[in-house]
């Protein structure tokens, strides 16, 4: 039963500025305390949108042209430091279905990857020309393709890269381990039924 | 070739191996608690999928739950908000939940095996690191992560790579007043609290042959304090004794049939570990903590290590931090240590053996003034056992408060905790800087025996001096 083959994605663009984009920064320690990743909705890069007042900061994110964005343009070495999944969770709870950047941290990425939010690298002088296309028409609809591996719009195209393997899984919907558990059906209900589970005694019911 | 344990129930749980080479290993009990699960089952409504064996997932509430009061609403909404969402979680997914109106409520590690749901040959998981503790009924059993606790509930399997096996044998006779907890404390101590990284540690030995159920599980308890995410000891007559007749254990012609079915995954004779360590039982003295960390420990008799002794600049630099933490002066005597609060209790030593051990030593005593004592059965089932043999009153009457079960001042995710530099003389498993809930406060490790000792006194010290009688009675 695969999950959903993640092939191409579309949609407006935001940029994130900024070299080492830390977890800590995405995510703030005192929102970890939380019952559900689905709280982390709304707090992504929270510290660096709003101040102590709750007032806005001004950060692109809460720009109205940037309104209902959903891939993040981002710096070298996105997601470095501690290795919390609440990081790439809050952004993809926020709405965030991709990620382009210089490169990742390695655990970031694998966070990422494993709960369906492709992050693909692009170069530097790549980056700053979806940068300029980006100030100059940040209504633009962009198109990240894992088969062709380009992110593009109606005036360009540029190449991304990403690991052969995660792509792989992205396509063809087995992102998250828990696919590759549900591939042997009739073996894990053999195995349940040969192996006793604790029952509660009958006296004790 | 002979098989060990590990290979056995690793063998008898696999379902096949997966693409990326991981065994796809099948889980045959699962429990959960109120603060790693509720971010896995909402994965889990996420991906539209039900908990494939609700009868093999078990949970509790521990971490969060006061143990002072346990009215509810609880006065932390958060607290309150953690319970509710497992509540309707275990509702919704048709798992049994011992919540605290059932009376078999209590910390996760506690309850499995005092109700004997943890069985020989198992493997057992939980989203806690002190799941190693299972291990002791002849069960493999490990902590997991949020996303493997969504992985079991939805496929009861977890895709894993087996460890390796080192069998650390505890030969000979421990000595009058040297406990479970001494045994753990000495080998981490030995071993180094990351020597155990990529292992499991099988316990063998004379001395673990003669020891109880519920020292094997103070035992495998801290085997993740040395880093061996699983801690096992082989299921013999003592682990089914201990079994027989507890409310999920098998009765009649299937207790008959599941006892020869345990003794079949113990490790054969000729069976071969990737290492064996030998540790003289004669050798272990009551042993305390003095650092954070818990390899950082000596014997009740020594003195605080100096940074210099160490064997290399990294561990030098960790003495020297830890001294600093700890405001220890090397060199400087353990006992005789005033201490502010003594703690008796957690999933390492909040058992009934452990507060039966205690209670006939404090009877008609006091502590020591000054002295914060909290007692704190880490389950309902320890907790009546202890209020109808009397022990609850001996261990007030000696000026403990005698709490509710929860896993209390071990992790400060409740109302328990340490204020300002306080230190305390602390049963349980972790001595991390600020782990007791206050940034500066310090965590002295230490065996029962010996926190009841030190709670008398008012400082660290040697339970076969307090209680001579330990020497003729014990063993």
């Amino acid at each position: 039963m695969p999950l959903q083959s993640i092939i191409s994605l579309s949609g407006k663009a935001v940029p994130v500025p900024g070299a080492n984009m830390d977890t800590d920064r995405i995510i703030p320690a005192r929102f970890l305390k939380c019952i559900t990743f689905d709280e982390l909705a709304g707090t992504m890069f929270y510290d660096d949108r709003f101040a102590a007042d709750g007032s806005s900061k001004g950060h692109p994110l809460d720009a109205p042209q940037h309104a209902g964005a959903s891939i993040i343009i981002g710096g070298e070495n996105f997601g470095c430091g501690s290795s919390r999944e609440h990081a790439p969770q809050a952004i993809k709870r926020s709405g965030i279905r991709a990620i382009v950047a210089e490169s990742f941290a390695e655990i970031f990425f694998g966070n990422s990857s494993g709960i369906g939010l492709p992050c693909v690298r692009a170069s530097a002088e790549d980056l700053a020309a979806i940068s300029a296309i980006l100030n100059r028409a940040p209504e633009t609809t962009w198109t990240l393709d894992l088969d062709s591996m380009t992110f593009s719009c109606h005036e360009a195209s540029f190449a991304v890269r990403m690991p052969a393997e995660p792509r792989e899984a992205f396509m063809q919907g087995r992102w998250d381990a828990v696919v590759e558990l549900m591939n042997a059906p009739d073996k894990v209900a053999q195995l349940a039924a040969e192996l006793p589970a604790p029952t509660l005694a009958p006296a004790q019911t | 070739m002979g098989k060990t344990l590990y290979q056995k129930v690793w063998e008898a749980h696999t379902v096949g191996t997966l693409p990326d080479g991981r065994t796809q290993l099948f889980i045959a009990t699962h429990y959960v608690h109120e603060v790693t699960s509720p971010q896995a089952f909402a994965m889990l409504r996420d991906l539209g999928l039900p908990v494939l064996h609700p009868e093999r997932t078990f949970a509790t509430v521990d971490h969060i739950i006061p143990t002072d009061n346990q009215t509810e609403p609880f006065a932390d909404p958060r607290a309150a908000a953690m319970l509710n969402a497992l509540r309707r979680n275990c509702a919704e997914y048709g798992v049994r939940f011992f919540d605290l109106p059932s009376g078999r409520q209590g910390i996760v590690h506690m309850i499995g095996p005092e109700l004997g749901i943890t069985q020989p040959g198992m493997t057992i998981v939980c989203g806690d690191s002190h799941t190693a503790t299972h291990g002791a009924m002849g069960a493999i059993a490990m902590g997991i992560g949020t996303t493997q606790v969504r992985d079991t509930l939805a496929t009861q399997t977890l895709a894993l790579s087996p460890l390796k096996v080192r069998q650390v044998r505890v030969e000979g006779t421990l000595r009058p007043g040297v406990t479970a907890k001494d045994v753990a404390l000495h080998i981490i101590g030995l071993l180094g609290a990351d020597g155990g990284l990529g292992y499991a540690y099988e316990f063998a030995g004379s001395a673990i042959e003669h020891m109880d159920m519920d020292g094997r599980l103070t035992l495998c308890n801290l085997a993740i304090e040395g880093a061996a995410r699983c801690g096992y000891v082989c299921p013999d007559e003592t682990t089914f004794a201990y079994l027989k007749g507890r409310p999920f254990a098998p009765v009649g012609a299937a207790w008959d049939a599941a006892v020869e079915r345990w003794k079949s995954f113990a490790s054969d004779a000729d069976a071969v570990y990737d290492d064996v360590v030998r540790i003289a039982a004669e050798e272990i003295e009551p042993t305390v903590t003095w650092g954070i960390s818990p390899d950082m420990s000596v014997g009740i008799g020594g003195v605080v290590p100096a940074p210099a002794d160490a064997a290399d600049e990294e561990k030098r630099a960790a003495r020297r931090a830890a001294l600093e933490y700890m405001k220890l002066s090397a060199g400087q005597p353990i006992k005789g240590l005033p201490v502010d609060v003594v703690f008796i209790g957690s999933c390492t030593n909040g058992r009934i053996s452990d507060f039966r051990a205690v209670a006939p030593l404090l009877r008609g005593r006091r502590i020591a003034p000054g002295i914060r004592a909290l007692a704190v059965p880490g389950s309902q089932m320890t907790a009546r056992q202890c209020e109808q043999e009397g022990i609850a009153q001996i261990f007030r009457d000696a000026g403990f408060e005698w709490r509710l079960p929860g896993c209390s001042m071990c992790l400060a995710m409740n109302p328990d905790k340490l204020e300002g530099a306080q230190i305390c003389a602390s049963t349980s498993n972790r001595n991390f800087k600020g782990r007791q809930g206050s940034p500066t406060g310090r965590t002295l490790l230490m065996s029962p025996l010996m926190a009841a000792a030190t709670a008398l006194t008012g400082c660290v010290s040697d339970p076969r001096e307090v209680f001579p009688s330990l020497a003729t009675d014990q063993q």
